[in-house]
């Protein structure tokens, strides 16, 4: 590739891990003519074509709606889950926020909850197996009364929408230094608890999602906050403090679940 | 031979119940007896599968991404239609369906439609009651807006995010069934071949995509909601891992795939500005609502800051060219429109492909306030990408691939000519004709997989009498064989390319030749190049890492190569479809004033292919349509 005048010159320095057996490390790539327009996974391929040009396994890197939508993307950059630019993934990240001649670190999720499958790729299905808990409202398909049956005040529709806007993507837990993944688990049971159609189920939502949060080896919370600062959807800790406060009521009317869960308060 | 599309006799909007009355039932109590594979979790699989599993039956449901949720249903911004006439603005199953055939061009088959239309309010109820928080008015209901091509406000929508929304709610109940065991769900799997035993689908071959395991699977039925192929032409507004492999597979093993020139250009997205580029980003199409679209009148202005341009030497063409829609212009149409303006020489931006989409007026009209309630997620990305603020300067939009009408041919059941194989969502051809109406997909993907299918593979599987094969079957051991073999020879050739590099030449040569506009001279040297890149492929591609690894490059490999030999089906159906209609401009087969010329009398018909081998002609099966309800007509949006 030509170097044009406006093109960039970076260290890039990626995690390698073949598997999830073997030991991984750093390695380091010097890379030129990259454009400031580009987006940093876009960085990314220009990357992998230059190691697949020299016979070089390319680098694994999950990856798919490239909007900060889907949640695939999940790179730890300069130590920052989804990089240095606010609000966004890493995939809506783009190159002319560096600069030229920089250092790049690029890693996978730290998070004994999400080991290392290869390179940058981690193991995010715990996160699935919390959602299969009790992030749903338990109804069939069909039979359902009309939409407008139930109005619902547009406060709190927006307020559930805030919620739901999470994208699954994990930063919450790679940034936060006890791997707790409240955030993640506050922004869906808040959507469900603030609606109407959620609350038949509250407690037992609670009581289930953090108990199997707690058993897929997430840790507590402790008010650090850290989680807030990296999600791309800016969901706020104030979901935290609205789950804990379902989950003392639905301790205290001692429903099923062992009361086993660890939630710090915010 | 004419293919029968099994629609139910009688007056339209009474052949969904009769036929619904019509069909055989699966005693309760038998289901779990049945197995169901659904390759797929965006809302057409994931609806499905969570209904199906509801229903009792054994489902499997297997997706390539690491969690179900992140299917590319996860993307769709805008909104989903539904004939709930909640604004009182005249709305009716029947305007919807009216619309959608006329907003499909007259290439759709009616009593799919109808009943598209008729099952569109129950999903709204459906996805209420999972808890979608759809956006509201101060009263507590639902609000609506109105949505490219539609005169009434029938598009539902959460925010900029009603994909997202969607499919978190049909994947909260799909997760619901896996906890309860009742769907197995296999993530980051790719299904690699159909299984087809006596002339009936009966399994698949699947990779793990981690281990690189290749394993067998069989069931009573195979539903596949595998989405689109947009990205045969490399840049699209999809996301990057979608791809033809499964529909492509299973049309090779004998399922007819229809229309597959009919792809959909969508107007709003965010105009190319690099080599390097590896998707489009799409600009929901909603912001036409309140945005102008315009371009200097004068080339010599083009060079200019949109500022400096006068009121008066600025051209509104879709206001000029179709008063009654002005800006709200169907797809089609608006992207044709600006590739006109842009070839004239008075496009916007770099390489100057682009136009201006205005707010100014808007925000004037409006306030700020309402336009960043409206729009806020959409501005904020613009300038993300861009570097510029949509709200003090216009944005610049130019079209890009966006949607596939074509698809795996499904007759009313939405079963395939392959008995056993049902195709549900953009994989399926069925209800769109040549061009999709905006928000029409979520509700045909949500149609199709809460309210169509399980109901129609409950008669398909009341009539087996033989059970799901065993995976020892021969022809399991052979597929898979098969699979193994194209494997080993990707990664045998060790030439000098990556697959990367061939998926680019393959997709610049079919946006340039069989893009938005279409001749006879580009769709032949099409025809001519591609195998000529289909051979260098196999000649030159050079496949690194291993076979039993997590290998991106591999899978990437195997997709290009299904595209290689689609991307030539698609380009022959453009050729012989000598017309224009919808998404298909010929442009041989125009008006004196530009319009598409649309020829009922020798192509009122679906177009399905029978796979004959590479290299080889397809065999073409003509479905013939009908139109009993609506009189055909020449589509004016003036
Ligand atoms: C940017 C964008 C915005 C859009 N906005 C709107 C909108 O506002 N309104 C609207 O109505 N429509 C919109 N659409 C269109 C709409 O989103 C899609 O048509 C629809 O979501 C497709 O859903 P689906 O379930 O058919 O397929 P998808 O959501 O594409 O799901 C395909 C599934 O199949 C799986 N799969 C595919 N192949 C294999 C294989 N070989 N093995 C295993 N699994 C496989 C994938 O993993 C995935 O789970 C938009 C599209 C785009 C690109
Ligand atoms: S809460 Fe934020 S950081 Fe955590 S998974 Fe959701 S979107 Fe990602
Ligand atoms: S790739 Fe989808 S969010 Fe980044």
């Amino acid at each position: 590739m030509s170097t044009t005048s406006n093109s960039m010159t970076f260290n890039i320095r990626i995690w390698r891990q073949k598997n999830a057996q073997t030991p991984g490390k750093l390695v380091e790539y010097k890379l030129d003519g990259i454009s400031p327009d580009m987006s940093f996974l876009e960085m990314l391929d220009q990357l992998n074509e230059r190691l697949y040009a020299k016979g070089e396994e390319p680098v694994a890197f999950d990856h798919d709606c490239r909007e900060g939508i889907c949640g695939m993307c999940s790179l730890n950059v300069n130590g920052i889950p989804h990089g240095p630019d606010s609000q966004v993934t890493i995939c809506q990240t783009h190159m002319r926020i560096f600069k030229d001649g920089q250092t790049i670190t690029i890693e996978p999720w730290r998070s004994t909850a999400f080991p290392v499958i290869k390179d940058c790729v981690v193991n995010r299905s715990a996160f699935d197996r919390i959602i299969q808990a009790g992030g749903f409202v338990s109804v069939n398909t069909g039979g359902t009364p009309d939409a407008n049956a139930l109005p619902i005040s547009k406060e709190i529709a927006d307020l559930a929408m805030d919620a739901a806007a999470c994208i699954g993507c994990g930063a919450c837990v790679a940034a936060c230094k006890n791997s707790s993944a409240l955030l993640f688990v506050s922004a869906k049971a808040s959507q469900l608890n603030l609606l109407p159609q959620g609350k038949a189920e509250k407690d037992r939502r609670v009581l289930k999602m953090v108990e199997t949060m707690d058993a897929e080896g997430f840790g507590a919370c402790t008010n650090t906050n850290s989680c807030e600062a990296v999600c791309p959807k800016g969901i706020p800790v104030t979901f935290i403090a609205q789950l804990n406060r379902d989950y003392a009521w639905a301790m205290l009317k001692g429903a099923a679940a062992e009361p086993k869960a660890t939630v710090g308060g915010a | 031979m004419s293919l029968d599309s099994k629609s139910p006799a009688g007056p339209i909007a009474q052949k969904w119940d009769k036929h619904r009355f019509d069909m055989k039932l699966v005693n309760p109590a038998n289901k779990r007896k049945y197995s169901v594979i659904v390759v797929g979790s965006g809302l057409a699989g994931g609806a499905a599968a969570a209904s199906l599993a509801e229903l009792g039956y054994n489902v499997s449901c297997f997706c390539f991404q690491d969690s179900p949720r992140r299917a590319h249903s996860i993307a769709a911004q805008g909104g989903i239609n539904a004939a709930k006439n909640y604004q009182n603005d005249g709305d009716s199953v029947y305007r919807l369906f009216y619309d959608t055939i006329k907003g499909g061009d007259f290439r759709a088959r009616e009593a799919n439609v109808y009943r598209l239309a008729q099952v569109s309010a129950e999903i709204i109820d459906q996805c209420v009651a999972q808890g979608v928080p759809f956006a509201r008015e101060y009263g507590g209901t639902l609000s609506n807006r109105s949505f490219g091509g539609a005169q009434v406000s029938r598009t539902f929508y959460a925010r900029g995010q009603t994909g997202q929304q969607l499919l978190l709610g049909a994947y909260s109940a799909l997760s619901r069934q896996i906890g309860l065991g009742k769907v197995k769900m296999y993530n980051r799997s790719e299904m690699l071949d159909l299984v087809v035993i006596d002339g009936q689908a009966k399994g698949i071959i699947v990779r793990d995509l981690v281990t690189g395991k290749i394993t067998r699977h069989s069931a009573d039925a195979v539903v596949l909601g595998t989405g689109g192929y947009s990205n045969v032409y490399y840049l699209s507004t999809n996301a990057q891992m979608c791809n033809v492999t499964a529909a492509w597979r299973a049309a090779r093993k004998g399922a007819y795939f229809a229309n597959p020139c009919f792809t959909q250009i969508h107007p709003t997205c965010i105009p190319v500005h690099g080599d390097h580029q590896s998707k489009l980003t799409l600009m929901s199409e909603s912001l036409r609502n309140d945005g102008r679209v315009w371009v200097p009148k004068k080339k010599e202005d083009c060079g200019k800051k949109p500022s400096e341009i006068a009121e008066a030497d600025r051209d509104y063409y879709l206001e000029r060219k179709y008063p009654s829609f002005g800006n709200l212009a169907p797809r089609d149409i608006s992207s044709r429109s600006a590739k006109e303006v842009c070839d004239e020489g008075r496009g916007v931006g770099p390489g100057g492909r682009g136009v201006y989409l205005d707010f100014a007026d808007s925000i004037k009209r409006l306030g700020l306030k309402a336009i960043q309630d409206r729009y806020g997620n959409l501005f904020q990305m613009y300038e993300k990408i861009t570097g510029e603020n949509a709200y003090e300067q216009p944005m610049r939009i130019y079209p890009a691939l966006h949607y596939t009408m074509g698809g795996l041919w499904v007759d009313y059941n939405l079963m395939s000519n392959l008995p056993g194989l049902f195709v549900i969502g953009e994989a399926n051809f069925s209800d769109h004709g040549a061009n999709r109406l905006g928000a029409s997909a979520l509700m045909q993907g949500l149609a199709d997989g809460y309210f169509v299918l399980p109901y129609t593979i409950g008669n398909y599987l009341a009539q087996q009498k033989e059970k799901a094969p065993s995976t020892d079957h021969p022809e399991f051991v052979k597929a898979e064989q098969e699979v193994h073999d194209r494997l080993n020879k990707l990664m045998s050739i060790k030439g000098k390319r990556s697959p990367n590099s061939f998926h680019h030449e393959l997709g610049h040569l079919m946006w340039e030749n069989v893009g938005m506009a279409r001749n006879e001279k580009g769709l032949k040297e099409a025809l001519a190049k591609i195998p000529q890149i289909r051979e260098e492929f196999w000649k030159n591609l050079n496949v690194l890492g291993d076979k039993e690894d997590l290998n991106n490059a591999l899978e990437r490999a195997g997709r290009v190569a299904d595209f290689l030999e689609f991307a030539e089906l698609l380009t022959l159906d453009a050729l012989e479809r000598k017309e224009s209609c919808g998404g298909h401009f010929r442009e041989e087969y125009q008006m004196p004033d530009g319009e598409a010329k649309r020829d009922d009398e020798n192509f009122a018909y679906v177009a399905a292919w029978e796979f004959k081998g590479v290299g080889q002609a397809p065999v073409l099966h003509k479905e013939p349509l009908n139109y009993e309800e609506v009189h055909m007509s020449t589509r004016s949006y003036k």
